[in-house]
C-alpha cells in the first residue's frame, strides 16, 4: 500500500518536472530544423521562474473567477496526468478512475479557462473562448469514440487494464486500433493547440485560440497556465504511448529495476513523441479556423469507423 | 494462423472501407483519381490475399486484373480525359463533406446491421468481407449521387464495382470467365461513358451533370 503510494507520488512528481522539458525539447528541435539555434531545452524552467517572481496585474472588471481559474485548471490536468500510467502500470489512483474520468478532468479544466477567457470582458478573450468552445464541441465527441473503440478492444477503459491488453499477444492485427491511433493523434493536435488548428508560438495573430483566453494573465497565474499546457502535452503524448506502444510499462507489483526499465523506456517515448511533433509542425502549415471543423470531423469519422469495424470482427 | 490471416484479410477489407471515405472527402480532381488509384491497389491486395487464404490459384488473376486494369490503365486514362477536357479542377458537390461524411456512416453501419443479420451461418471470412463489400458498393453509389461533375460520378461508378469484386471474392470468387468478362464489360462501360463526356462537354461546354437537367427542362 504505502509503495503503491510512493509509486504513484514519484508518478506524479515526474510528469510535473519533465513537462517544461518536453516543451523545451520540441522548441528546440523545430528551431534547429528551422536553421536556427533556438533556446536551451531547459528555457521553459527559467520562464516559469521568472514568472513566478513577478507581481500579478489584474484588469480592475477582473472577478474571483478569473483569479481563480488557473489554480483549478492546474490541479484538475495535474490529476488527469496522474491518472496516466508513464513508467508503471497498476497506479494506485488509476482504480478510482478510467479514461472516461481523464477526459471529464480535461473538459471542466478548458470549461474553467474558457470562462476565464470572457471573464474580463475583452475582445480577444470572447474571440479565443467561443473558438475554443468551438474545437472543443468537435474533438470531444471525437474522444468519446476513440475510448468507445478501446474499450470494445480491450474490454475495459480502465488505463492499466487496456495497456496490459495491449502488450499481451492477444492483440493481433485490427483495422480499428489503427483508426483509433490516427484519431487519437487528430484530437491530441488539436487539443493541445498544436500548428494546423492553432500555433502555440505566436501572441499577437488574429487566428489564435489558446493565446487569446490567456492573453489578461501575468506573474504566477500565467507561469501556472502555461506550465498546465506543458502538462497536458506531456499527458497526451504518455497516452498515446502507454496505449499503442505499452511495451516497457512495468507491471502492478514489480521490483525496482522494472520500475527503472519503465522509466528509461518512459523517457524514450517522450523524446520520440516530441521529436516527431516537432517534424509534424514544421512539415505542415496553419489551417484556417473555418477548416478546423472539418480537420476534427475527420477525427470524429475515423474513430466511428474504428467502432463500426470494430463490430464487424467482434461480430463472431 | 488462422486468427492472424483473418485479422489481415479484416485489415484489408476494413482498409478499402476507409480508402471509400477518402474518396467520398475529396474535393480535388486529380487527388480524386489519384485515390481511386489507391482504393484499387488495396483491392489488389486484399483479393491476392484471399486467393492465398482460401488456396484458389485464380483468384490471383482477379487481383492482378484488378491491379493492371483500375490501378493503372483508367486512372491513367481518366487523368488524359481530365487533362484534354481541360475542366474546373474543383469538383462541386452537392452538399456539404460533413453531411456526406455522416450519411456514409450511416451507410456502412446499414450494411453491417444487414449483412451480419443475414449472414449468420457463412464462415467468418465470408461474413467480414460481404459486410465490407456492400459497405463499399453503398459508398460508391453515394459518391455518384453527391457529385455534380460527371468525371467523379465515373470514380464513384469503378469504386462501386470494386466492392461488388470484393464481395465476389469473399464467397470462394465468381467463375474466370464470369470474372475476365466482368473486367472487360467495365472497361467497355468506361470507354462509352469516356466518349460520352467529350460528348457533353461539345453540346454544354461543361461536365456539370446538372446542365442536363436544364437541358430537358426539368428545371
Amino acid at each position: 500500500m504505502i509503495r503503491d503510494l510512493a509509486i504513484q507520488g514519484v508518478e506524479m512528481l515526474l510528469v510535473l518536472l519533465l513537462a517544461p522539458a518536453l516543451t523545451g525539447l520540441v522548441r528546440k528541435v523545430k528551431a534547429r530544423l528551422l536553421r536556427r539555434r533556438g533556446p536551451d531545452v531547459l528555457q521553459p524552467y527559467r520562464d516559469l521562474l521568472r514568472l513566478l517572481r513577478k507581481e500579478v496585474v489584474l484588469a480592475e472588471q477582473a472577478s474571483w473567477l478569473f483569479r481563480v481559474s488557473p489554480y483549478l485548471i492546474f490541479a484538475t490536468t495535474w490529476v488527469a496526468a496522474a491518472l496516466v500510467p508513464t513508467f508503471a502500470a497498476g497506479l494506485l489512483f488509476s482504480w478510482s478512475a478510467d479514461l472516461i474520468a481523464i477526459i471529464a478532468l480535461l473538459g471542466s479544466a478548458r470549461f474553467f479557462l474558457a470562462l476565464a477567457g470572457l471573464d474580463v470582458g475583452t475582445s480577444f478573450g470572447g474571440i479565443g473562448s467561443s473558438r475554443e468552445a468551438m474545437i472543443a464541441s468537435l474533438a470531444e465527441p471525437a474522444m468519446i469514440m476513440i475510448v468507445f473503440t478501446l474499450a470494445l478492444i480491450a474490454g475495459s477503459t480502465q488505463l492499466s487494464t487496456i495497456a496490459g491488453f495491449m502488450a499481451s499477444p492477444e492483440v493481433g492485427l485490427s483495422v480499428s486500433l489503427g483508426l483509433a491511433l490516427a484519431a487519437l493523434i487528430l484530437v491530441a493536435i488539436a487539443e493541445n493547440a498544436r500548428i494546423p488548428v492553432d500555433n502555440p508560438a505566436t501572441h499577437l495573430e488574429l487566428t489564435m485560440v489558446h493565446e487569446a483566453m490567456v492573453l489578461e494573465y501575468s506573474g504566477r497565474h500565467l507561469a501556472l497556465i502555461e506550465l498546465t499546457a506543458a502538462i497536458q502535452l506531456l499527458l497526451y503524448i504518455s497516452l498515446i504511448a502507454c496505449v499503442f506502444a505499452p511495451w516497457s510499462l512495468a507491471g502492478a507489483g514489480q521490483g525496482i529495476a522494472a520500475q527503472l526499465v519503465g522509466a528509461a523506456g518512459y523517457l524514450v517515448k517522450l523524446a520520440i513523441g516530441g521529436v516527431l511533433l516537432a517534424l509534424f509542425e514544421t512539415a505542415i502549415a496553419k489551417m484556417r479556423v473555418f477548416r478546423v471543423p472539418q480537420f476534427l470531423g475527420a477525427a470524429l469519422m475515423l474513430g466511428l469507423l474504428g467502432t463500426l469495424l470494430r463490430f464487424v470482427s467482434g461480430g463472431f | 494462423m488462422d486468427r492472424l490471416a483473418f485479422d489481415i484479410a479484416h485489415l484489408l477489407a476494413g482498409g478499402l472501407v476507409l480508402v471509400s471515405f477518402v474518396l467520398l472527402y475529396q474535393d480535388r480532381l486529380y487527388a480524386l483519381l489519384n485515390v481511386y488509384a489507391l482504393h484499387a491497389v488495396v483491392l489488389a491486395l486484399s483479393v491476392a490475399w484471399q486467393a492465398f487464404v482460401q488456396a484458389a490459384p485464380h483468384l490471383y488473376v482477379t487481383a492482378a486484373i484488378a491491379l493492371g486494369f483500375k490501378a493503372i490503365v483508367i486512372p491513367v486514362a481518366l487523368h488524359r480525359i481530365v487533362e484534354r477536357l481541360g475542366i474546373h479542377r474543383e469538383i462541386e458537390a452537392v452538399v456539404g463533406v460533413g453531411l456526406t461524411m455522416l450519411a456514409g456512416m450511416a451507410l456502412v453501419a446499414l450494411s453491417m446491421v444487414v449483412m451480419l443479420r443475414v449472414t449468420a451461418g457463412a464462415a467468418p471470412l465470408a461474413r467480414e468481407d460481404l459486410a465490407f463489400a456492400l459497405a463499399v458498393v453503398l459508398l460508391g453509389l453515394l459518391v455518384m449521387v453527391t457529385r455534380r461533375n460527371a468525371v467523379s460520378q465515373v470514380v464513384g461508378f469503378m469504386s462501386l464495382e470494386n466492392g461488388l469484386v470484393l464481395a465476389a471474392t469473399g464467397a470462394r470468387g465468381m467463375p474466370l470467365v464470369v470474372e475476365i468478362s466482368v473486367a472487360f464489360s467495365i472497361l467497355i462501360a468506361f470507354i462509352i461513358v469516356g466518349i460520352f463526356l467529350f460528348r457533353i462537354r461539345e453540346r454544354f461546354d461543361t461536365v456539370d451533370v446538372h446542365v442536363l437537367d436544364q437541358f430537358r427542362g426539368e428545371r
